[in-house]
């Protein structure tokens, strides 16, 4: 909605990262959340984002028939129910990675949990994909593959089997995974570099890798709707398309350097923590650590 | 039932559920989960379905009710047969960690061809009856539990909207509590995983892949019922 005076938009919060950046909302390469303002009442609405690319653009990869029911119905249905559900919530002034992480709520989800997952997922997944996709990574990204799994064809193999065993509903995933430890203040003991690793996971229906608390980099939809009109039930067909003509490696590569980017930056966090502990110990006073009695006083 | 006792000796009880269905296959002949004798293990076949693709028209089309038979329901049939071939190795090989592994592609594609086998039956085309009102005890247990055929409809239709990702609706009957339940399961879980009590009356696949080339009906509109409901 237009006419909105400026002040008023600086009032309600209009989104960009500079003002709520929270760690997570680097992983988007193209920050750009646009908050609509309705009127006096401040409301923060999720939008339907457009795949970057016109809707008939991956035929005939993909339809044009499929990524009109897949984005305009599917798609939009969740972010519609993701709105319905957050709104008057807390998570209503939330990014929509910080929604989904905490609508998980550590392995029991919360009702909107299922929405705001697949709103992430399918934005992930549209951004995935390019006309003229396919082909081969390159750089860092190729690098870490053949490090992680000996070579491209062999990462792919476990992709493809990622996909073609996930029973049911759910999604494939290229993920970039930076050894840390899940337990409060707890810190990886021997970090390294090389303990970071690219991996394949799979998820049933809306859940994702972000829940580990990974960064995901490449997805593959494997519900039945992302293929059915165009492969009926050969699923390893849509996936074996999917690779050699969809995926847009750029992507991936951008994804994976923000990604190694972030776990660098908490590397160094951690780091930083360890060592003002540490000072702490030795600047504080000597603390008794045990009682000594007065008659006694065992030698070893 | 001759069907129960085979399949009671040579396999593992998975549950094959065949308390009506037992009484639909002794009276129609060539209809049940088609066994045959290898080698000493039990291999499964398609079953036949009893009436033409097209014939559920226009409710569903014969299109997905083919691909629906011939290759979905095929695929689970033909994984089924291998992961037990598998099995059957493992356990003369005392392997247990491949036992324990092939447990869930059991589970999968064996679910998958026990609640298909169940689906195709609760069908029928509508001038053979099909989307007719329950009669008789079942009616009259429909109207004591549910109150009416349409409050049943309406709890079968929500619960299967609400089902995220892929899995059934059921009307099961609960032989203990001899009362009438609606449940759901996820993926190609058998209702048997809900209840060792729970007997299948009516399953509804809701699957994508069971109505998604008729894009224009919505989930709801697919699960009123356009089949004849087995006879408690």
């Amino acid at each position: 909605m237009h006419g909105v005076s400026l002040p008023f938009s600086f009032a309600c919060g209009v989104r960009s990262s500079s003002i709520r950046a929270s760690p997570r909302s680097f992983l988007w390469p193209t920050p750009n959340e646009r908050r609509k303002v309705r009127c006096a009442l401040i409301t923060a609405q999720f939008e339907l984002k457009r795949p970057p690319y016109p809707l008939d653009s991956l035929e005939p990869h993909m339809s044009r028939k499929t990524v009109e029911h897949h984005w305009g119905r599917h798609h939009r249905s969740h972010v519609d129910g993701l709105n319905a559900q957050i709104a008057g919530t807390q998570l209503e002034e939330m990014e929509l990675e910080d929604v989904v992480i905490a609508s998980y709520n550590k392995g029991s989800p919360l009702p909107p949990f299922v929405h705001a997952a697949q709103v992430w997922n399918h934005d992930f997944f549209w951004q995935s994909m390019k006309p003229g996709g396919g082909g081969k990574p390159s750089g860092k990204l190729m690098e870490l593959i053949e490090r992680d799994f000996g070579s491209f064809e062999r990462m792919l193999k476990e992709f493809r089997e990622a996909a073609s065993a996930q029973f049911g509903s759910g999604w494939a995933w290229l993920a970039y995974k930076a050894n840390r430890l899940d337990v409060g203040n707890a810190v990886n003991p021997c970090p390294s570099e090389k303990d970071n690793k690219l991996v394949i996971a799979k998820t049933p229906n809306a859940v994702n890798p972000l829940v580990w608390d990974y960064s995901p980099l490449l997805a593959i939809d494997v519900w039945e709707h992302a293929y059915y009109l165009d492969y009926e039930n050969r699923r390893a067909d849509y996936v074996s398309i999917f690779i050699e003509k969809l995926v847009s490696w750029d992507i991936v590569s951008s994804r994976l350097d923000i990604a190694m980017a972030r776990a660098a930056e908490r590397a160094r966090e951690d780091e930083r923590r360890r060592q003002e502990d540490d000072v702490e110990i030795t600047n504080s006073e000597a603390v008794e650590m045990y009682v000594d009695s007065d008659n006694n006083s065992e030698s070893e | 039932m001759a069907l129960r006792a085979i399949a009671g000796k040579k396999t593992l009880t998975l549950g094959l559920g065949f308390g009506p269905r037992g009484a639909v296959a002794a009276s129609c002949p060539g209809l049940g989960l088609r066994l045959r004798h290898v080698r000493g293990l039990v291999t499964f076949s398609l079953p036949d379905l009893p009436y033409d693709y097209g014939a559920l028209e226009p409710a569903i089309s014969g299109e997905i009710m083919q691909l629906h038979h011939q290759k979905h329901h095929q695929t689970y049939i033909t994984n089924y047969n291998k992961a037990l071939e598998q099995l059957e190795e493992a356990m003369a090989k005392g392997d247990s960690s491949k036992v324990v592994h092939l447990q869930s592609a059991i589970k999968f594609n064996g679910g998958g061809h026990i609640n298909h086998s169940i689906f195709w039956q609760n069908l029928k085309p509508a001038n053979e009856g099909g989307g007719e009102p329950p009669h008789g005890s079942l009616g009259w247990a429909i109207d004591t539990d549910y109150g009416s055929v349409e409050a049943l409809v309406q709890k079968m239709n929500a619960e299967g909207a609400a089902l995220q990702g892929s899995g059934w609706v059921w009307l099961a009957l609960d032989k203990e509590m001899k009362k009438l339940k609606v449940e759901t399961t996820a993926n190609q879980d058998p209702l048997v995983t809900k209840g060792a009590n729970l007997v299948p009356l009516l399953g509804i696949d809701v699957w994508e892949h069971a109505y998604y080339l008729q894009t224009e009906l919505a989930v709801g509109l697919k699960l009123n019922p356009t089949g004849r409901l087995d006879q408690t």
